[in-house]
């Protein structure tokens, strides 16, 4: 046994008093956050989205009209790629570990219990893309074994007819949504259809009609209602969390040619293997036109332009969280300010909606010619909130609300009091600027349980899910919350071309 | 055994604590914070590195492998280093963490970060200071004089 001198053991732990000097800080610092966590948080209970379960059911034969990118992003939604896109990606993944998560993600993507049973596209090209990818059931590259090749359809009214079909996808350019989702209903067949609902307002009437009167489930392409921050955002404004909120301001900023889309045109692409008769519609006539079939989102004739295309995002998330509704009144201005490229609808475009009934205004505001990012913004008297890839709500310095907390030093104004992130931070896995873009508004990747889970995959899936259970639920994104967003999109474009204000008669449900 | 003069030991005893104090610190913190992750952070990698340190961030239980390892490490090394027990190791392990924090964060120019840097550095940065701190407490050891060790290597 050693015997330790006093100046052993006074030398030896001289230096423990350190310890509680830091174990005192953090018991401070855990003091002061728990007290500031208990201020914020009082009262306030946050509804984080959960899974979404799966409904079982038989196999879902679906049937697709508009195999070009958006539709081959759905089906790629739906577990079905085509054999060469698995190759690139493989190739890509032996680099770029994004590629890597890309395609794991892709293959550890839940099985949805559907096959493509048919595909109809007016382009060969995309044709046969779209027929590649849904017979590619084992999701491998190419040279391997793939299953049963969906029947090519050469109109959407073969298409709709189909017995062996029991559900419709339609990802076509916007002059032929209705028409097709009209002739889906009247044969039975379940839809899910691109953003925006209509490009007419008289047919906005017509569809919503055949959807109740033919009792399918319908799911308009929003892909946003499955974005958890939205879902948050809903759950703390509900909680009066911003006190009354006065003015929305949402906004689209794009700066390269794909963002205004000006894609490019496949060299091989001709007369000889585009159906213009079909493409056309119920457009106005015009002679063949690669520029107009491949960059149509630029004419009025089969576009909605800012309004429908990508403001309809934007609208769609606040009334998704704010249950706004058809607004009392419209105003735009804007023009064609950049892309002076023959196209007639505006790139720059700024609109008002008017909400009276809820003292609060609607603003967007548009430019494919700057990418300066404005997000969105719900300005309350008590605090803003601002949702881009993540959300924060800052307290007003003016808060009535936040008053006594803010002169107790509780809450800083202008500093950030509740945030919520979705998943961890993913912005840099995304690639081209349009991509980055979306991702940036939640629209392109959301997360579950820590996972990432695409949007739209989600999307599908609750309508698949709806169909399955047969008992008239409807999906997050129904004919009711369709007719909102075309006719809000509708009175947006309006008055921009008729350059006045325009108004929704509640009575009649009109325009005028 | 060194022979050190008073002064000396004082400098290189406030040297072994305020590194310790730190390491201490930073790793209680995180434990008593239950959503810390180094995900974000160590998304934001850049340098030659930045693919190995954005693959833990990718995958869920290699993160939490990760977070688990740093928040104990510092904690561990940061005791260590104040009560002055095991501090070979925990200087080893000190100078580990540091260099894993600066390749993932690599001071270079035009090397711009989420997190900023909150000066200007070139090459040389805290971490890098740091380092080079735990470098002087490795060849000038002192908890034989002031700390635990003494009591050990009495008892042997």
């Amino acid at each position: 046994m050693t015997s330790f001198s006093r100046r052993d053991i006074i030398k030896g732990l001289a230096t423990l008093p350190v310890v509680g000097a830091v174990a005192y800080g953090l018991y401070r610092r855990q003091k002061r956050y728990r007290e500031l966590n208990r201020n914020l948080m009082e009262d306030l209970r946050v509804e984080l989205p959960g899974e979404m379960p799966t409904v079982q059911g038989d196999r879902l034969r679906i049937g697709i009209i508009g195999t070009g990118s958006r539709g081959r992003y759905l089906l790629k939604a739906l577990g079905y790629v085509q054999p060469e896109s698995i190759d690139k990606w493989q190739a890509s993944a032996r680099e770029d570990p994004f590629y890597r998560e890309y395609l794991q993600n892709f293959l550890e993507q839940e099985d949805l219990n559907v096959e493509i049973a048919a595909v109809c596209d007016v382009f060969d090209t995309n044709a046969r893309k779209g027929m590649l990818a849904s017979s590619n059931v084992l999701q491998k590259g190419s040279g391997r074994q793939t299953g049963k090749e969906p029947v090519r359809y050469r109109t959407y009214q073969d298409l709709c007819a189909a017995p062996d079909v029991d559900a419709v996808i339609i990802a076509t350019p916007d002059h032929l949504h209705v028409p097709m989702a009209l002739e889906a209903a009247r044969n039975g067949k379940h839809v899910y259809c691109e953003k925006p609902l209509s490009w007419t307002v008289a047919e906005t009437y017509a569809i919503r009609d055949a959807i109740r009167q033919h009792d399918v489930v319908f799911q308009l392409g929003h892909q946003g209602r499955q974005t958890d921050s939205y879902q948050v955002a809903r759950s703390l404004i509900g909680q009066d969390v911003l006190g009354k909120v006065t003015l929305i301001e949402v906004c689209t900023n794009r700066n390269d040619p794909n963002g205004a889309w000006v894609y490019e045109i496949p060299k091989e692409a001709g007369p000889g293997n585009i159906d213009w008769n079909q493409f056309i519609g119920p457009a106005p006539w015009h002679p063949f036109s690669l520029e107009r079939f491949f960059r149509w989102r630029c004419w009025w004739d089969y576009s909605t332009g800012l309004s429908g295309d990508l403001f309809t995002h934007e609208y769609d998330a606040m009334n998704q969280i704010l249950d706004l509704g058809i607004p009392h009144s419209a105003v735009a201005s804007g023009g064609i300010y950049f892309f002076k490229d023959g196209r007639t609808v505006p790139d720059v475009l700024n609109m008002s909606f008017e909400y009276p009934d809820r003292d609060l205004t609607l603003l967007y505001s548009a430019t494919l010619a700057s990418e300066k990012n404005r997000g969105k913004v719900i300005m309350g008297h008590d605090g803003y909130m601002d949702l881009s890839e993540t959300l924060v709500i800052n307290a007003d310095p003016q808060s009535t609300r936040y008053r006594e907390k803010i002169a107790q030093g509780l809450i800083e104004p202008n500093k950030p009091i509740y945030s919520y992130v979705p998943g961890k931070d993913k912005v840099d896995a995304v690639t081209s600027a349009t991509e980055k873009y979306f991702a940036g508004r939640g629209l392109l990747y959301t997360y579950r349980g820590g996972k990432e889970v695409d949007t739209s995959h989600l999307h599908l899936k609750e309508w698949l899910n709806c169909i399955r259970r047969g008992d008239g639920t409807r999906p997050s994104c129904h004919i009711d919350a369709a007719f909102e967003e075309a006719m809000t999109a509708h009175m947006g474009t309006i008055a921009f071309r008729e350059g006045r204000r325009v108004y929704w008669d509640t009575e009649r449900e009109v325009i005028v | 055994m060194m022979n050190y003069s008073k002064g000396q030991i004082i400098a290189l005893v406030a040297l072994r604590i305020v590194i310790g104090w730190h390491f201490l610190y930073e790793g209680l913190t995180k434990i008593f914070q239950p959503e810390w992750t180094s995900g974000a952070y160590l998304m934001d990698s850049r340098g030659f590195l930045s693919g190995f340190f954005i693959w833990i961030a990718s995958h869920p239980s290699v993160l939490s492998a990760a977070d688990f390892l740093n928040e104990w490490g510092l904690t561990l090394v940061g005791l260590s280093l104040i009560l002055g027990i095991l501090t070979r190791l925990s200087t080893i392990a000190g100078m580990l963490l540091l260099l894993f924090y600066y390749l993932s964060h690599p001071a270079w120019i035009g090397y711009e970060y989420i997190f900023p840097l909150e000066s200007a550095y070139f090459v040389v940065d805290k971490n890098i200071i740091e380092m080079v701190a735990l470098l002087v407490i490795w060849f000038f050891p002192t908890s034989r004089i002031i700390g635990m060790e003494r009591l050990v290597r009495r008892r042997n």
